[in-house]
């Protein structure tokens, strides 16, 4: 459909499209539970919480039992290794990615907890990665420990006997 | 149509800012004194319904995390509306009438700490010709004020006794963040924040959580000795375009006012939730409630604003002040979006 413009306005250019772009900040607040995890993981500590009714431990821990709805208090110091319990390789790349294509982004089940955390898996070809796989954390050094999962550069294997996958039901 | 009512209220002690805690870590404790107060545990309740707005929390989809406070695995039914918790209930007061279930639990809650509220609340507005232009909740307000200003309705000693009696109101609501006792003249002679807007006419900032409990028929007689029953409650929407609409009235407060029976009158009391104090005379007027009817016993949305949990908290005050005998008969209302855009209209009532 043309649209027909006073004579005044005839040779002005037409505005077909605007941009607005917005922008909002937030601070962000972790919370207890999760501000304990961020400190420990500054000390080079995993810390989750255990549920005080299903005795599950949650990492990272959010302060809440999502099976039974109470309140999570009792903080647990995980060791650095676990099990990979489903992975996946990445291929694609995206803005912000900063990693080489491909790699493996991994569930890693920690030893003692009962939720997966998400991180990297390196210094293990891409498609040797498997469920099972026994790994252990490998953190930044220590004068560059600071409040964040980064902490934790990445997982590689630790070289025990690949776990059982029915040892991992209902967590992979 | 079943009988439903609200049974159980339970509300956070709001603050400025909530900085110690998450939305669950707030939300939880709100959640268990509601189950608590009747007495069930989450396997009575059929259906959950939460409202709450991702932009405040700045996280997408941030209202599954707060679904933990439940406890929803093994999965339980539930939905969530990107809006004040009151809508939440509507939804909740539906699937009780579809007669499967019998009990649900509703949530609200933000927090408006971690942005600048004023801003957030503008990504709601119309996103080519007005949201641009950032006019934020005050001045949006501020438009609306002038307008009842000049239309001769209201004058600034009425705005101010809206907000004089909010706060005096407030301070037997332990639970309320702003509360005073300062006189009509006392509040006019405080300076302009931006002409015709008072600080007094806006609501405080505040983080804050909300849960009620509402069951049929004879659960809910099991469960509370004096259920608040639902008489009626309705919402009502108006055109998103403010040059469309007369802001010096609400035609959606009046309409679902109307079908929720706002009518037949004989109301011991009224919980608005109206942010600014002009918005407290508009929606008054609307709803055709005279001067006997007292308004906002709590204090309103003047004294604790939790943006998402406001308007429930309204209904939950409406009732628990039913419940405790203390009025038998009350009117509450639920507002969202810019100048009062969108309205429900509850009208509540105990067993005397």
């Amino acid at each position: 459909m043309s649209l027909v413009l006073p004579p005044s306005i005839a040779d002005v250019e037409q505005v077909k499209s605007v941009r607005t772009p917005a922008h909002l900040d937030y601070s962000y607040t972790p919370g207890k539970a999760m501000s304990s995890f961020l400190r420990g993981l500054e000390q080079k500590k995993i810390i989750g919480q255990k549920c005080p009714q299903c005795g599950k431990v949650y990492v990272p821990p959010r302060g809440a039992c999502p099976t039974d709805g109470v309140p999570t208090v009792e903080e647990v110091e995980l060791p650095h290794t676990g099990t990979i319990t489903t992975f996946c390789v990445v291929n694609v790349s995206f803005y912000g990615q900063g990693m080489e294509i491909p790699y493996v982004s991994a569930l890693v089940l920690l030893d003692g907890s009962d939720i997966p955390l998400m991180h990297l898996m390196q210094e293990v070809p891409y498609d040797q990665v498997r469920s099972g796989m026994r790994v252990e954390a490998v953190w930044v050094p220590d004068d560059e420990l600071k409040p964040t999962l980064e902490s934790i550069k990445w997982f590689r294997p630790n070289g025990e006997p690949d776990m059982d996958s029915a040892s991992m039901r209902g967590n992979a | 149509m079943r009988d439903v009512a609200i049974v159980s209220f339970a509300q956070s002690k709001h603050v400025r800012a909530q900085t110690d805690s998450n939305e669950v870590e707030m939300l939880m404790p709100v959640v268990r004194e509601a189950l608590d107060n009747v007495g069930i545990g989450m396997d009575r309740v059929g259906f959950t319904c939460s409202g709450s707005t991702d932009y405040l929390s700045g996280q997408a989809f941030s209202f599954v995390m707060t679904l933990d406070s439940v406890g929803p695995w093994p999965p339980i039914s539930e939905s969530h509306v990107e809006m004040d918790g009151a809508w939440a209930l509507y939804e909740a007061w539906v699937k009780l009438q579809i007669g499967e279930i019998d009990v649900a639990l509703i949530y609200a809650y933000s927090k408006s700490s971690p942005g600048n509220v004023r801003e957030v609340l503008t990504r709601q507005l119309d996103p080519y010709f007005v949201a641009p232009l950032w006019p934020d909740t005050i001045a949006m307000a501020g438009l609306q004020t002038r307008a009842l200003l000049d239309s001769g309705t209201a004058t600034p000693a009425d705005l101010a006794a809206v907000a004089a009696t909010a706060r005096r109101n407030a301070l037997a609501n332990p639970y309320a963040l702003l509360t005073g006792d300062a006189s009509v003249e006392d509040l006019l002679a405080q300076p302009m924040l931006a002409d015709p807007m008072h600080v007094w006419d806006c609501p405080p900032i505040t983080d804050g959580c909300a849960a009620v409990v509402i069951a049929a028929d004879d659960v809910a007689r099991e469960l509370s000795k004096n259920p608040a029953w639902i008489r009626g409650i309705d919402h009502r929407i108006e055109s998103q375009a403010l040059g469309l609409r007369d802001l010096t009235t609400s035609v959606s407060t009046a309409t679902a006012g109307s079908k929720a029976g706002v009518s037949a009158g004989g109301f011991d009391f009224a919980e608005l939730h109206a942010p600014f104090t002009a918005q407290e005379l508009i929606a008054r007027n609307s709803l055709g409630l005279d001067a006997s009817v007292p308004i906002n016993p709590s204090g309103g949305a003047l004294s604790a604003n939790p943006v998402m949990a406001a308007g429930l908290i309204r209904l939950g005050e409406a009732a628990s002040r039913i419940s405790r005998g203390e009025g038998n008969r009350a009117i509450a209302t639920a507002t969202s979006g810019p100048c009062l855009q969108q309205n429900l209209v509850c009208v509540l009532e105990g067993s005397a």
